[in-house]
C-alpha cells in the first residue's frame, strides 16, 4: 500500500493479554444465558445480562488497548496493512453470511414453494405464489409496499453512504470539522434508517410466524438491522475518536475499515431492497 | 519505540520472557504457545469422541441391544462426528497452521497475536457445551452431525446446546482463518513468493479461504434451525411453505467444502514429508498448487451428491454426479505427483514417511470409493449404509488423522528438540494401519449388503463382518494410548534432535534451532530460491 515505511521496522507483537479469555468466558456465560432462556428457565435473562456484561466489558478493554497503541505509532506499516487485509477478509465472511440467507430465498421462493403447489399431494388446492405463508397457515399477507417507506429508506442509506464518503475526503484533506459534521450526519441517517424500520415492522400486517413469507422477510431485514446498529455503533465510536483528535490524513484505518462496513451494509440493503420489498 | 515492552524490542529474537504457569497458556499471544494449545486441546478431543465411537463398537459387537439404549447410541454417534470434526481434526490442522505457517514463512508470529489467542480460547468454551450436553435433560443431541430437521427441531435443550456450540466454533474457525490468511499475504519474508511458499503453506491459504467462504454458511442454516425450533419460523417446516431440503441444500454447501478443509492441509503435510524422506523436491510443484485450488473451486459446486435420494430432478442429479466425478482429476494430479515424487528416490522409512505412505494407499481407497457413491444410481442404493461410514472413515481417518499423526512425528523434534522413540512410532503406526483397516474395511462389505447406518442392531447375517470390525476398533483405539506415550516420552527427553533432524529437509523451519527461540524471524530471513 504506503512504501514510505522501512522494511526493517519489526512488526509490533503484542504483549500476553487476558482480552480474549475473558471474552471467551463473557460468550460462554452469554450462551449458557440464552440456554436456559430458552428452557424458560426463569435464570436465563440474568445469566444472559452478566454474560453480555463481560463480553461488552472486553470490548471496552481490548479496544481501548489498540487504540492505545494506535495512538502510540505501534501499528503503522505491516502492521496496518494486516489489519486492512484483516477487514476486507472479515466483510467477505459477512458477505457469505448473507448470501446463505438470500440463497434461502431464493430456493424458498423459485423452487420449494412452487413444487409444493404443483405435488398436490399433502395440500390439494395449495395455490403457492408469492407471498405466501404456506399451506398449513391459513393465513394472507399483505406484503410492505416498496415504494412507501422502503424506498425511503433506500433513499436515506444511500444518502449515508454519501456522507460518509463526504467525510472521509474531509479527513484526507485535514479538514476535521467536515470529518465530524459528516460522521454525525451518517450517523443520524442511521438512526432515522432504524426508526423508519421499526416503525415498518409495527405497522406490517404480518410477522415472523407467517410461514416462509414471514420468515424470510424478518430474517433478512432483521440481521441487516442490526448490523446497521453495529455500524451505527462503530460510527459513534469513531466520531468520538475523531473529537479526540485521534485521526490524521495519514494514518486513520479505523475510520476507514468503519466507513468500509457501513458501505457494505448499504449494498445489503439495494439487494434487499431489490428482492425482498420490490421484485 | 521508545515506551518498548519486553517483547516488542527489536531484536527479541533470544527474549524469552513470558507469564510462568497457568497464565502463560491464557494469556499467551505467542504462535507457538498457541500451536501447542491447539494441538492438545485437538488430542484431547481426540480421545473423548474416541471413546465415544468404542461405545459405539461395543453396542454393535454383536446383533441385540447389550450395553446403551437406541437414543443413547445416537447421542453417542451424534457427538462421536460433531467433536471428531470440529474438535479434533480442524483444531489439529490449525495447531499445525500456528507453529508451522510463521516459521515456514520466515515470520516472527501470526498476523493477529491476540485474535489467535482468542481463536483458542474459544473452544473450551464450545467444548463445555457440546460435552455438558450429555447431563441435560433427554441427553446429547442425537439427531446426527448433520443436524437435519425435523429431527433437530424437535429435541431437547441439548440442541440448544450444541447449536449455540457450532456457532462459537464458528467464529473460531473464521478469526483463524483470517489470521492464517493475512499472515501468509502479509508476513512472507521479503523475497518469498507465493509460488516459492511451501506446499503446506499454500494447502493452509486455500483452506482458510474455504472457512471464510463457508462458515458463515453454517452459521446461517444453524441459526434457522434456532429460529424453527424457538422463534415460530417455518423455514424447514413444508406447512408454512418451507422445506427441510432446504436445510440440506444449505447445510450441504458448507459441507462438502468443510471436507476439503478437513483434507486439504493433510495434502500439504504428506506433501511436505514425502520429498524429505525421498530425498527429492516435490514433483510438479506448479501443478499441485492448481490442484488444490482447482479441488477448493469445485468443492463449491458438488453439495447436492449429499441428496440424491431427497427427490431431485434428474438434470440435477446428472450435474452433480458430472461436477463429483470431475473432482477425481485434480486429486489424480496430486497422487500422480506423490508417487513421482517418490519414484527412483533415496527412500527410508522413519515414522512420518511411513504415515504418508499410508496415507497415500488409503486415502486413495477413500477417493475410489467417493467416485462410487458420486454415481447416481450407485448412490441411492448406498445412501446411509455403512458404505457411506466405510468411505468417509478412510478419508478422515486414514485421511485426516493419519497426515495428523504423520506430521507430528514429522515435526515433534523441532517442536521439542528431542527424538521421539522410533520404536514406538513405527509400533503406533503398523498398529493403527493394521486395526484401522481391520475396523473399517469389512464396513464396505456391511454397507454393499444392505447394513444401515445409526441404527444400534442388526440383522443376524451382519454378524460376523460386525464383531471383526469391533475388535479392530478396539485395537484401533488401544493403540493410540501408545501415540499419546510417543509424544510424552519425546517431549519429557531422547536424544537431541539438532537444527535438522532430516536431512532432506529444505524449509525454513529447519534453519532455526530445535525447539525454536520462543520468539523466531525477528528479524526476516534472507530466501534464496527455494524450489530449483
Ligand atoms: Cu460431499
Amino acid at each position: 500500500m504506503n512504501a514510505q515505511h522501512p522494511a526493517h521496522l519489526p512488526y509490533y507483537q503484542p504483549p500476553p493479554s487476558l482480552w480474549p479469555i475473558v471474552g471467551s468466558l463473557g460468550l460462554l456465560t452469554l450462551a449458557g444465558g440464552f440456554v436456559l432462556l430458552l428452557a424458560k428457565d426463569i435464570a436465563g435473562p440474568w445469566v444472559m445480562g452478566a454474560g453480555a456484561a463481560i463480553f461488552i466489558y472486553m470490548l471496552f478493554g481490548w479496544f481501548g488497548t489498540v487504540i492505545r497503541e494506535s495512538q502510540a505509532g505501534k501499528l503503522e506499516g505491516q502492521v496496518d496493512r494486516s489489519f486492512r487485509w484483516g477487514m476486507v477478509w472479515f466483510i467477505f465472511s459477512e458477505v457469505m453470511f448473507f448470501a446463505a440467507f438470500f440463497g434461502a430465498l431464493f430456493y424458498s421462493r423459485h423452487i420449494a414453494v412452487p413444487w409444493l403447489a404443483d405435488a398436490q399431494l399433502l395440500w390439494p388446492g395449495y395455490a403457492g405464489g408469492w407471498p405466501t405463508a404456506g399451506p398449513g397457515l391459513k393465513e394472507s399477507i399483505a406484503p410492505v409496499p416498496a415504494w412507501g417507506i422502503p424506498a425511503l429508506n433506500t433513499l436515506i442509506l444511500l444518502s449515508s453512504g454519501a456522507t460518509v464518503t463526504w467525510a472521509h475526503w474531509g479527513l484526507k484533506k485535514g479538514r476535521q470539522t467536515q470529518l465530524k459534521l459528516g460522521l454525525a450526519l451518517t450517523i443520524a441517517l442511521g438512526v432515522v434508517f432504524l426508526a423508519l424500520q421499526a416503525h415498518e415492522y409495527l405497522e406490517a400486517s404480518f410477522t415472523i410466524r407467517a410461514g416462509i413469507y414471514g420468515a424470510t422477510f424478518y430474517m433478512l431485514t432483521g440481521f441487516h438491522g442490526a448490523h446497521v446498529t453495529l455500524g451505527a455503533i462503530m460510527l459513534c465510536v469513531i466520531l468520538s475518536r475523531a473529537l479526540a483528535g485521534h485521526f490524521t490524513p495519514e494514518r486513520h484505518f479505523a475510520f476507514e475499515a468503519v466507513a468500509w462496513y457501513w458501505h457494505f451494509v448499504d449494498v445489503v440493503w439495494l439487494l434487499l431492497f431489490v428482492f425482498v420489498y420490490w421484485l | 519505540m521508545e515506551a518498548a515492552t519486553t517483547h516488542d524490542a527489536p531484536h527479541a529474537g533470544t527474549h524469552e520472557a513470558h507469564p510462568r504457569g497457568l497464565l502463560r497458556w491464557l494469556s499467551s499471544t505467542n504462535h507457538k504457545d498457541i500451536g501447542t494449545l491447539y494441538l492438545w486441546f485437538s488430542l484431547l478431543m481426540f480421545f473423548f469422541a474416541g471413546s465415544l465411537a468404542m461405545l459405539v463398537r461395543a453396542e454393535l459387537f454383536q446383533p441385540g441391544l447389550q450395553i446403551v439404549q437406541p437414543e443413547v447410541f445416537n447421542q453417542l454417534t451424534t457427538m462421536h462426528g460433531l467433536i471428531m470434526i470440529f474438535g479434533a481434526i480442524m483444531p489439529a490442522f490449525v495447531g499445525f497452521a500456528n507453529w508451522q505457517v510463521p516459521l515456514m514463512i520466515g515470520a516472527p508470529d501470526m498476523a493477529f497475536p491476540r485474535l489467535n489467542n482468542w481463536s483458542f480460547w474459544l473452544l473450551p468454551a464450545a467444548a463445555t457445551l457440546l460435552v455438558g450436553s450429555f447431563f441435560a435433560p433427554g441427553g446429547a443431541a442425537a439427531g446426527g452431525w448433520t443436524m437435519y430437521p425435523p429431527l433437530y427441531i424437535q429435541g431437547g435443550i441439548a440442541y440448544d446446546m450444541t447449536i449455540l456450540a457450532i456457532h462459537i466454533l464458528g467464529i473460531s474457525s473464521v478469526m483463524g482463518a483470517i489470521n492464517i490468511i493475512v499472515t501468509i499475504l502479509n508476513l512472507r519474508a521479503p523475497g518469498m513468493t507465493l509460488m516459492q511458499m511451501p506446499l503446506f503453506v499454500w494447502t493452509w491459504l486455500i483452506t482458510a479461504y474455504l472457512l471464510v467462504a463457508v462458515m458463515p454458511v453454517l452459521a446461517c442454516v444453524i441459526t434457522m434451525l434456532l429460529t424453527d425450533r424457538h422463534f415460530g419460523t417455518h423455514f424447514f417446516n413444508a406447512a408454512g411453505g418451507g422445506d427441510p431440503v432446504m436445510f440440506q441444500h444449505i447445510f450441504w454447501f458448507f459441507g462438502h467444502p468443510e471436507v476439503y478443509i478437513m483434507i486439504l492441509p493433510a495434502f500439504g503435510i504428506v506433501s511436505t514429508i514425502l520429498p524429505t524422506f525421498a530425498r527429492k523436491p516435490l514433483f510438479g510443484y506448479t501443478s499441485m498448487v492448481w490442484a488444490v485450488a482447482s479441488i477448493a473451486f469445485l468443492s463449491f459446486i458438488v453439495w447436492a451428491h449429499h441428496m440424491f435420494t431427497t427427490g431431485m430432478p434428474a438434470g440435477g442429479q446428472l450435474f452433480f454426479m458430472y461436477t463429483t466425478m470431475l473432482i477425481a482429476v485434480p486429486t489424480g494430479v496430486k497422487v500422480f505427483n506423490w508417487v513421482a515424487t517418490l519414484w527412483r528416490g533415496a527412500l527410508t522409512f522413519e515414522t512420518p514417511m511411513l504415515f504418508a505412505l499410508a496415507f497415500i494407499c488409503l486415502f486413495t481407497i477413500g477417493g475410489f470409493s467417493g467416485l462410487v457413491l458420486a454415481l447416481v444410481p450407485v448412490d441411492i442404493q448406498l445412501q446411509d449404509t455403512y458404505y457411506v461410514v466405510a468411505h468417509f472413515h478412510y478419508v478422515l481417518f486414514s485421511g485426516a488423522a493419519m497426515s495428523i499423526m504423520g506430521g507430528v512425528y514429522y515435526w515433534l523434534p523441532k517442536w521439542t528438540g528431542h527424538m521421539y522413540d522410533e520404536r514406538l512410532g513405527k509400533l503406533h503406526f503398523w498398529l493403527t494401519t493394521i486395526a484401522f483397516n481391520l475396523t473399517f474395511f469389512p464396513m464396505h462389505f456391511l454397507g454393499l449388503a444392505g447394513m444401515p447406518r445409526r441404527i444400534p442392531d442388526y440383522a443376524l447375517q451382519f454378524a460376523q463382518f460386525n464383531m471383526i470390525s469391533s475388535l479392530g476398533a478396539f485395537l484401533l483405539g488401544a493403540s493410540q494410548l501408545i501415540f499419546l506415550l510417543a509424544v510424552v516420552k519425546c517431549i519429557r527427553g531422547g536424544r537431541a534432535a539438532g537444527d535438522r533432524p532430516w536431512d532432506g529437509a529444505d524449509t525454513l523451519e529447519w534453519t532455526l534451532s530445535s525447539p525454536p527461540p520462543y520468539h523466531s524471524f525477528a528479524t526476516p530471513p534472507a530466501i534464496a530460491p527455494l524450489h530449483k
